[in-house]
C-alpha cells in the first residue's frame, strides 16, 4: 500500500490537525472579494429599508405625518409604531429579560432611536423619503449620568409600572433597573474595616462600542406561497434568532429559515436583535418581497448595541506585606434607554465576579446597580466574555492602586497573590470555580522576557533625567495578568432566553473518506472552517483538507448557541471533538470487522486503525469510510455520521501576562507604544497561527479602548462620536507591534484541553496599556486617572500633577 | 428629479454602458449594478478604505465619488486583480502570512497594496505601514497585513530580478 | 448614506463654470476632488441642487516654478504636491505638509485648491498659504483678482470669494530658508489638534526674517505677525522662541471639541509652535 512507506510523522503532518498552523481555507474567496456578506445579497424585487430617527435624546413624539414620504415615487411603506401594533411588535423583549421599542411608541429615549421604517424601491428613494416624514417633537429633560438619573424625578421609562419589581428584582427608584449581588457582603465589609491597609478607588470604564468593519444589516423574505422566513443577516447567534423570531412573529418555527453569510466582524455587535430585523420582517409579511435593512456607520455607532458604561467602586485590604485580604466592588452600570445587555439570563452583570482576577482572595462582595439613562441602549460583551472586561480591569487597576498604597512594586504584589498551581481547581470567593493554571510560571516568563527589572533601572533613571529637565519624556510600564472566564456556559446555570448555552456538531463522512460538519456557531472571521476541520482531523485522522466546515444555515446546522464570549472553542470545539469520537467508535467497529479481529484488538493510530501488535495489518480512515458505505457489517448501521450536543461542566479560564512599555510626551498627552509584550496560555493550541491573529486583533482594539475609543455624549444627549473621524479606530500607522508568546495549560475538563483565545487579548490589553499611562506617572504621584488616554486626558494628568511649569 | 446621465466605464476590462444618476456613488454602481460585490462598504466617510479600487490608475475610496465622476474613467477592483488559475502575488501572500481574519477590509487592502508597491516597490515596515493608513481593519492588528505586503514585495522584486 | 439628487456638469473650461455659477447663483457649488464636500452631501448636510465637477476644466492644474515664483493650479492633487520633484527642491514644506493630510487614497483626490478655498478650518493647506504670503486668483464674472491667502479667511466657512467666483490657481515665492509643517492629530485620517507652519531665514547666525502660521486653532487660520517679527533679528535662541510662541498663541482662539477643550489646545499650540520654530531654524 502506497501510504506504507510514509513515516508517522508524515501521517501526522498530512492530517494538518490539532497544533498546525494550517493556511485558512476561507481566505481563497476573501482575497478575491468572493465572501458574501449580507449586503451582497441580492433578490429578485427585493426593497429597501431605512429608518427615520430621533434627534433628541428624549422626547414626547407628538405626531408622524407620512403623507409627504408616501407620495414620492418608488415609495412602498413607511411604518410606525401604530403599524406594528395590531401585530404586538411595535416593542420587542430584549435579551436582558427587558423590553425595548421597536418604534418610537410615544416617546424617544436616546438620539438615533428608529421613529419610523421607510420601505422604497431602492436605497437611495428610501434616503429621500426618510427626510420626507415630518415627526413633531415635544422635548424632555434628558439624564446622560446615572448618578443623577438615579436622583432625578424624571422618569425615562414610562412603559415600566412604578414600584413593581423588573426581571431581575426589586427596583429602587425609577429609573433604577436592578440591583445584583455576589459574595459576603458583611464579611467583606469585616475584613475591610479591620485590615491594616486599605486602597479604594472608583475606576470608570467608558462608554464604548465594538464596531466591526460590517454594520448590522438583514435581508427578510417572506415566501407568502409556502408561508417560509428567509432572513439573512449579522447574526452572531443565527439559531437564537431563529427562535425569537418565531415566538415573536407567531410563525412555526420550522417555517423559518436563518442564515448568517459571512460576517466581516462582530465582536458582540451582532449578538443582539435589532429593531432593523424587525422592521425587516413586517415590511416583507406586508409588502410580499424581500426587504433589505442595513444600517450605516452613524446608526452602527448610535443605535446599536454600546459596551462597558462602567463606574466601579472598589475597596481593596492587604496585610502590609502585601497579601490581600478582601475585595469590595460596587458598580454602577449605565444600561442606556432599555436594558438590552447580552448576558445569560441568570447574570445581569455577566460575569463581572470574575473580578478577583488572578489573585487568592479569601473574601469578597460585588453589588451592581442598573440605571437607565437617555443612551442607546446595548451592554454588550466587547470582544469579552460577558463583563469580563470590566473586572479583568477593574482588580488589575485596584491592584496598582493597592501597590501605590503600599509603596510595592505591583509585579511583585501579583506574585505574592497569585492563586497558586497546586490550588487548582480553585473556588474564588465569588463563586468559580477556576479550572487550571500556572500563574507563576506564566508572571516569571514575561518578566524576564522584557527585561523587568532593567525596565524599572531605566525609569527610575527617567524619572530623575526628567527631573533635572533633560528630557520631558516619561516612561511608563504597564503590567496585566488576568484570568478570562469564557465558554458559556453550562446549561445548569447559563441560557440566553430559557435556551441553554451548549453547542453543536454534526458530521458526515463521506464515501470517499471526506466528511462535512455542520456546528452551531457561525465564524465572524474566527476561521472556524479551518480550526475545526484541524479538531476533527486528529479526531477522526481524515486531513483537514477533506472536511468541509459549515456554519449559520439553521435549516442544515445543528442548533447551537452561536459564537461570542470565546465560545466556539470551548463548547463548540468539544462537541466537535466529542462527535468525532462517535465517529471513530463506529470506524473501530468497522475496522475489527474488516481486519477480522474482535473491536478490542484494533487501536487508532493517527489516520487508521491497526491490529494491536500487528502495525502491518490496518485500515485507514478512508478504507474505513468507503466500507461504512459499500459493506453489509453485521450488527452495524451503514453510514458514518454522528451529532454530539455538548453541556460543559465548566467554564474554560484562559489567563495571561501583557507587558507593555509606553513613552509619553508630557507636554503633548501623545504616547508611543515601545514594546508590547503578550503571554496567552489557552490551553492546548488549535492553530498557532490563527491563535496569533486573534492576539494581534484584540490587542489593537484594547489599544483603541484604552487610548482613545469611546462613544460620547454632550449634556443633551447628543452623540458626539457618530462618525469614524471622531470614533477612534487605530490605523497601522498608529498601531503598535506585538511580540506573542506562550504557555500551555490544557483545560482539565475540556475533550481537547483547549480554553479559547479570541477575548484573551481585549480583556488583558485593556489594562496593560492603561497601566503602562499610570505607572508613568506614579513616580509624581497619580494614583488613577479614567480612561481614554487621548492626548488631552494624557495631558491633563500631567497638567493636574503639576508637571508643566 | 433631475434626468439620469449616460455613463461609460470600463470595468476591468469590460466596457459598461447605461443611465444613472449622477448622485449614485461609485460604490454602489459597482455593487449593486455589476454585481462586483468585493470592494465593501465600511465608513461611508472616506474613513476606512473598504471600498478601494483603481480608478484611472489611482487607489481611491468609491464609496466618496459620484458614477458622474468617474464617467468615462477605467475601473480595477479586485476581481480584476487576479483569477482563480493565477491569483495577484498579494492575494497569495495575505492567505499566506495569515493578513486577513473576516475578510472585510482585505479586497480594500490588497487594491491599495498593489498600488503602494508601484509607488514604493522595496518599502520599509514603516512605509508600508504609512502607505496602508487609508485601510481600517478591526480584526488582525495589522501585523499580518504588513508582514502579507512586506513578503509580497521581496518576491515580486525576486521575480523582476530573475526577469532581468 | 446617500445624497439628494442633483444635476450634474462636468465643463470644460472656466467662463462655462462661472456661467453656470451665475445661472443657478445658491444652489450651485463647484467640486474639485470632493472629499470635503460629498460627505456632508452623503450626511445632507449640505444640499447641491447643482453640481459642478472641475476635473476637466482646462488650466486648472499643473506646478510650474519660474525662479522662486511658485505657480500651482487649483485642480492640483495633494499626491501631486507630494510627488513633484521641482516643488520638493523648491518648497518642500508643502510636501512636508501634504504628507500629513489625510490618507493615500484621499491625497489621490484631495486638491490643494479644495483644501484652501472653502474656509474649513480644519484643512491645513490655509494656514501654510497664509505662512508663504500665497496669493490666490479667483475668477468670477467681473474677471480675475488676486487675494492674498493672508486676507482670504474671514470666519468658519466664510472666505473673501464671492459665490460667483472660483479659485483657479495659488501662487508664492519660495527662495529657501528652513521650514516646517508640524502637526499634532489623534490618528492618520483627522484634523489637527494643533498644527503650525514656519518659513524662516539665516543670515550670518541671525535670523533674517520668519513667517509663522497655524492650523485649527481659531476658525480661521491664523497668521501671526508678532510671531515672526519676534524671532527676527535675533539668534533663535530660547528667549526668541518663547517670545515667538507667546506672540503666536497670543493670536489663536481655539475652541473645544473631541480632541480636547480650550487649556489643552492652548498648551499644545505653544509646545506644537516652538517645535516647528527649532525645527525650521536647523534646517536653515
Amino acid at each position: 500500500m502506497k501510504d506504507d512507506i510514509q513515516t508517522r510523522e508524515d501521517r501526522v503532518s498530512n492530517l494538518k490537525g490539532l497544533g498546525s498552523s494550517r493556511k485558512r481555507v476561507e481566505d481563497a474567496r476573501f482575497t478575491q472579494g468572493k465572501g458574501n456578506y449580507v449586503d451582497d445579497i441580492k433578490m429578485p424585487g427585493m426593497l429597501h429599508g431605512d429608518f427615520v430617527r430621533s434627534p433628541h435624546a428624549h422626547a414626547r413624539v407628538k405626531s408622524i405625518n407620512i403623507e409627504q414620504a408616501m407620495a414620492l415615487d418608488g415609495v412602498v411603506a413607511v411604518l410606525t409604531a401604530k403599524d406594528l401594533e395590531p401585530l404586538n411588535l411595535h416593542w420587542m423583549p430584549t435579551l436582558a429579560g427587558d423590553k425595548q421599542m421597536v418604534l418610537a411608541d410615544g416617546k424617544v429615549l436616546f438620539q438615533g432611536q428608529e421613529v419610523a421604517f421607510v420601505v422604497a424601491r431602492d436605497r437611495y428613494v428610501a434616503a429621500d423619503a426618510v427626510e420626507l416624514v415630518e415627526v413633531e417633537y415635544e422635548e424632555l429633560p434628558v439624564l446622560v449620568n446615572p448618578f443623577a438619573a438615579l436622583e432625578s424625578e424624571v422618569v425615562l421609562r414610562e412603559d415600566l409600572e412604578a414600584g413593581a419589581d423588573g426581571a431581575h428584582g426589586p427596583r429602587k427608584h425609577h429609573n433604577h433597573i436592578f440591583l445584583w449581588e455576589e459574595g459576603d457582603k458583611v464579611a467583606t465589609e469585616q475584613v475591610l474595616d479591620n485590615a491594616e491597609v486599605v486602597a479604594e478607588e472608583t475606576v470608570y470604564y467608558h462608554r464604548t462600542h465594538p464596531c466591526p468593519l460590517e454594520t448590522c444589516g438583514t435581508v427578510a423574505s417572506m415566501d407568502k406561497v409556502n408561508g417560509k422566513l428567509t432572513l439573512y443577516g449579522t447574526f452572531q447567534a443565527p439559531h437564537v434568532v431563529r427562535t425569537v423570531a418565531s415566538i415573536l412573529s407567531g410563525i412555526e418555527e420550522h417555517n423559518i429559515r436563518v442564515v448568517s453569510p459571512d460576517i466581516g466582524g462582530g465582536f458582540g455587535n451582532k449578538v443582539g436583535v435589532y429593531p432593523g430585523y424587525v422592521c425587516a420582517i413586517v415590511a416583507s409579511i406586508v409588502t410580499g418581497a424581500p426587504v433589505k435593512w442595513v444600517e450605516d456607520r452613524m446608526e452602527n455607532l448610535m443605535a446599536t448595541a454600546f459596551a462597558r458604561d462602567y463606574w466601579m467602586k472598589g475597596r481593596i485590604s492587604a496585610t502590609r506585606e502585601g497579601k490581600i485580604t478582601g475585595l469590595h466592588c460596587h458598580v454602577t452600570a449605565d444600561h442606556g434607554a432599555f436594558d438590552a445587555c447580552a448576558d445569560p439570563t441568570k447574570y445581569p452583570a455577566g460575569f463581572f465576579h470574575i473580578c478577583t482576577g488572578s489573585y487568592d482572595i479569601p473574601v469578597a462582595y460585588v453589588g451592581v446597580d442598573g440605571v437607565y439613562t437617555n443612551k442607546a441602549p446595548g451592554g454588550v460583551a466587547y470582544r469579552c466574555s460577558f463583563r469580563v472586561t470590566e473586572a479583568a480591569y477593574f482588580i488589575e487597576r485596584m491592584i496598582e492602586v493597592l501597590a501605590i498604597e503600599l509603596d510595592m512594586d505591583a509585579a511583585e504584589l501579583r506574585r505574592i497573590n497569585f492563586i497558586k498551581k497546586e490550588q487548582f481547581p480553585y473556588q474564588s470567593a465569588l463563586g468559580w470555580e477556576y479550572d487550571s493554571g500556572n500563574y507563576h510560571t506564566a508572571w516569571d516568563k514575561a518578566l524576564e522576557a522584557v527585561q523587568y527589572n532593567h525596565l524599572r533601572k531605566e525609569q527610575a533613571e527617567r524619572v530623575e533625567a526628567f527631573k533635572k529637565g533633560e528630557t520631558r519624556k516619561l516612561l511608563g510600564i504597564g503590567l496585566t495578568f488576568f484570568t478570562e472566564i469564557v465558554g458559556a456556559g453550562p446549561v445548569k446555570n447559563c441560557d440566553i432566553l430559557g435556551m441553554g448555552m451548549f453547542d453543536s456538531c454534526e458530521i458526515r463522512i463521506h464515501p470517499t473518506g471526506s466528511a462535512i460538519a455542520r456546528l452551531g456557531t457561525i465564524s465572524q472571521g474566527q476561521g472556524h472552517a479551518t480550526t475545526f476541520a484541524q479538531i476533527l482531523a486528529t479526531e477522526i485522522g481524515l486531513p483537514a483538507d477533506s472536511i468541509t466546515v459549515e456554519e449559520g444555515d439553521t435549516d442544515t446546522a445543528p442548533y447551537g448557541l452561536g459564537t461570542y464570549g470565546s465560545r466556539s472553542t470551548p463548547v463548540a470545539g468539544a462537541a466537535t471533538a466529542l462527535a468525532g469520537r462517535k465517529i471513530r467508535a463506529k470506524a473501530q467497529m468497522i475496522a475489527a470487522y474488516l481486519l477480522e479481529v474482535h473491536d478490542d484488538d484494533v487501536e487508532f493510530d493517527v489516520d487508521r486503525f491497526v491490529v494491536k501488535g500487528a502495525p502491518e495489518r490496518f485500515k485507514t480512515m478512508k478504507e474505513i469510510a468507503f466500507a461504512a458505505y459499500n459493506q453489509a457489517i453485521p450488527g452495524v448501521e451503514p453510514g458514518l455520521e454522528a451529532v454530539s450536543y455538548y453541556d460543559p461542566p465548566n467554564m474554560t479560564y484562559p489567563f495571561g501576562a501583557y507587558i507593555c512599555v509606553m513613552e509619553i510626551d508630557v507636554d503633548t498627552g501623545t504616547t508611543e507604544i515601545r514594546q508590547f509584550y503578550a503571554l496567552d496560555d489557552c490551553g492546548t493550541r488549535i492553530n498557532p497561527m490563527v491563535i496569533e491573529g486573534q492576539v494581534h486583533g484584540g490587542l489593537t482594539e484594547a489599544f483603541a479602548i484604552a487610548m482613545g475609543q469611546e462613544i460620547a455624549y454632550d449634556e443633551l444627549g447628543n452623540c458626539k462620536t457618530g462618525t469614524l473621524m471622531d470614533f477612534f479606530i487605530p490605523t497601522s500607522w498608529e498601531t503598535p507591534h506585538y511580540t506573542t508568546d506562550h504557555t500551555e495549560t490544557p483545560s482539565p475538563h475540556h475533550p481537547i484541553g483547549a480554553k479559547g483565545v479570541g477575548e484573551s487579548p481585549n480583556v488583558g490589553g485593556v489594562p496593560a496599556f492603561s497601566n503602562a499611562v499610570h505607572d508613568a506617572f506614579r513616580p509624581f504621584g497619580l494614583r488613577h486617572a479614567n480612561m481614554p488616554h487621548d492626548h488631552w486626558r494624557v495631558w491633563k494628568i500631567a497638567n493636574d500633577l503639576g508637571l508643566h511649569v | 428629479m433631475p434626468d439620469k446621465m449616460h455613463i461609460q466605464l470600463t470595468v476591468n476590462g469590460r466596457n459598461e454602458e447605461f443611465l444613472a444618476e449622477p448622485r449614485e456613488l461609485l460604490i454602489h454602481t459597482l455593487r449593486e449594478r455589476m454585481n462586483i460585490t468585493g470592494p465593501h462598504v465600511g465608513c461611508e466617510t472616506s474613513h476606512c478604505g473598504a471600498c478601494t479600487v483603481i480608478v484611472n490608475d489611482k487607489a481611491i475610496k468609491a464609496c466618496t465619488m459620484f458614477v458622474a465622476q468617474a464617467n468615462g474613467s477605467e475601473i480595477t477592483t479586485i476581481e480584476g486583480l487576479g483569477n482563480p488559475d493565477s491569483l495577484h502575488v498579494l492575494q497569495e501572500s495575505f492567505r499566506e502570512h495569515h493578513g486577513l481574519q473576516c475578510g472585510y477590509c482585505t479586497p480594500g487592502m490588497i487594491t491599495r497594496a498593489t498600488k503602494l508597491l508601484e509607488e514604493t516597490p522595496n518599502p520599509t515596515e514603516e512605509e508600508v505601514r504609512f502607505g496602508m493608513a487609508g485601510n481600517l481593519c478591526r480584526c488582525t492588528g495589522y501585523q499580518n497585513i504588513v508582514k502579507s505586503i512586506l513578503a509580497a514585495a521581496a518576491q515580486m522584486n525576486a521575480a523582476q530580478e530573475a526577469a532581468e | 448614506m446617500v445624497p439628494a439628487s442633483f444635476e450634474y456638469y462636468r465643463p470644460t473650461d472656466v467662463s462655462s463654470v462661472i456661467a453656470l455659477i451665475t445661472q443657478h447663483g445658491d444652489d450651485a457649488r463647484v467640486m474639485a476632488g470632493g472629499h470635503s464636500l460629498i460627505p456632508m452631501m452623503k450626511l445632507r448636510m449640505a444640499e447641491i441642487p447643482h453640481l459642478i465637477d472641475l476635473q476637466d476644466v482646462a488650466g486648472l492644474t499643473g506646478i510650474t516654478i519660474d525662479g522662486f515664483t511658485v505657480r500651482i493650479g487649483a485642480m492640483t492633487t495633494q499626491t501631486e504636491l507630494i510627488d513633484h520633484p521641482g516643488l520638493r527642491q523648491t518648497a518642500p514644506i508643502l510636501r512636508e505638509a501634504a504628507l500629513q493630510i489625510a490618507d493615500p487614497q484621499v491625497r489621490c483626490m484631495g486638491t490643494i485648491g479644495g483644501n484652501v478655498a472653502n474656509g474649513d478650518p480644519g484643512n491645513d493647506m490655509p494656514g501654510l498659504m497664509q505662512c508663504l504670503n500665497a496669493q490666490f486668483t479667483l475668477i468670477g464674472p467681473d474677471g480675475e483678482r488676486t487675494v492674498a491667502a493672508r486676507d482670504y479667511y474671514e470666519a468658519a466657512y466664510f472666505t473673501a470669494r464671492s459665490e460667483e467666483e472660483v479659485l483657479t490657481s495659488i501662487h508664492f515665492s519660495a527662495r529657501g530658508g528652513g521650514y516646517c509643517y508640524e502637526k499634532q492629530k489623534r490618528k492618520i485620517g483627522d484634523y489637527a489638534t494643533a498644527a503650525c507652519a514656519v518659513t524662516l531665514y539665516k543670515e550670518e547666525g541671525l535670523c533674517a526674517g520668519a513667517s509663522i502660521a497655524m492650523t485649527n486653532l481659531s476658525d480661521v487660520p491664523v497668521w501671526s505677525k508678532a510671531a515672526g517679527l519676534a524671532l527676527d533679528g535675533t539668534s533663535v535662541d530660547a528667549n526668541a522662541v518663547k517670545s515667538a510662541v507667546e506672540a503666536a498663541v497670543a493670536d489663536i482662539d481655539p475652541s473645544e471639541d473631541n480632541r480636547g477643550p480650550v487649556d489643552f489646545k492652548v498648551y499644545v499650540a505653544g509646545v506644537i509652535i516652538k517645535r516647528a520654530i527649532e525645527s525650521a531654524w536647523s534646517r536653515a
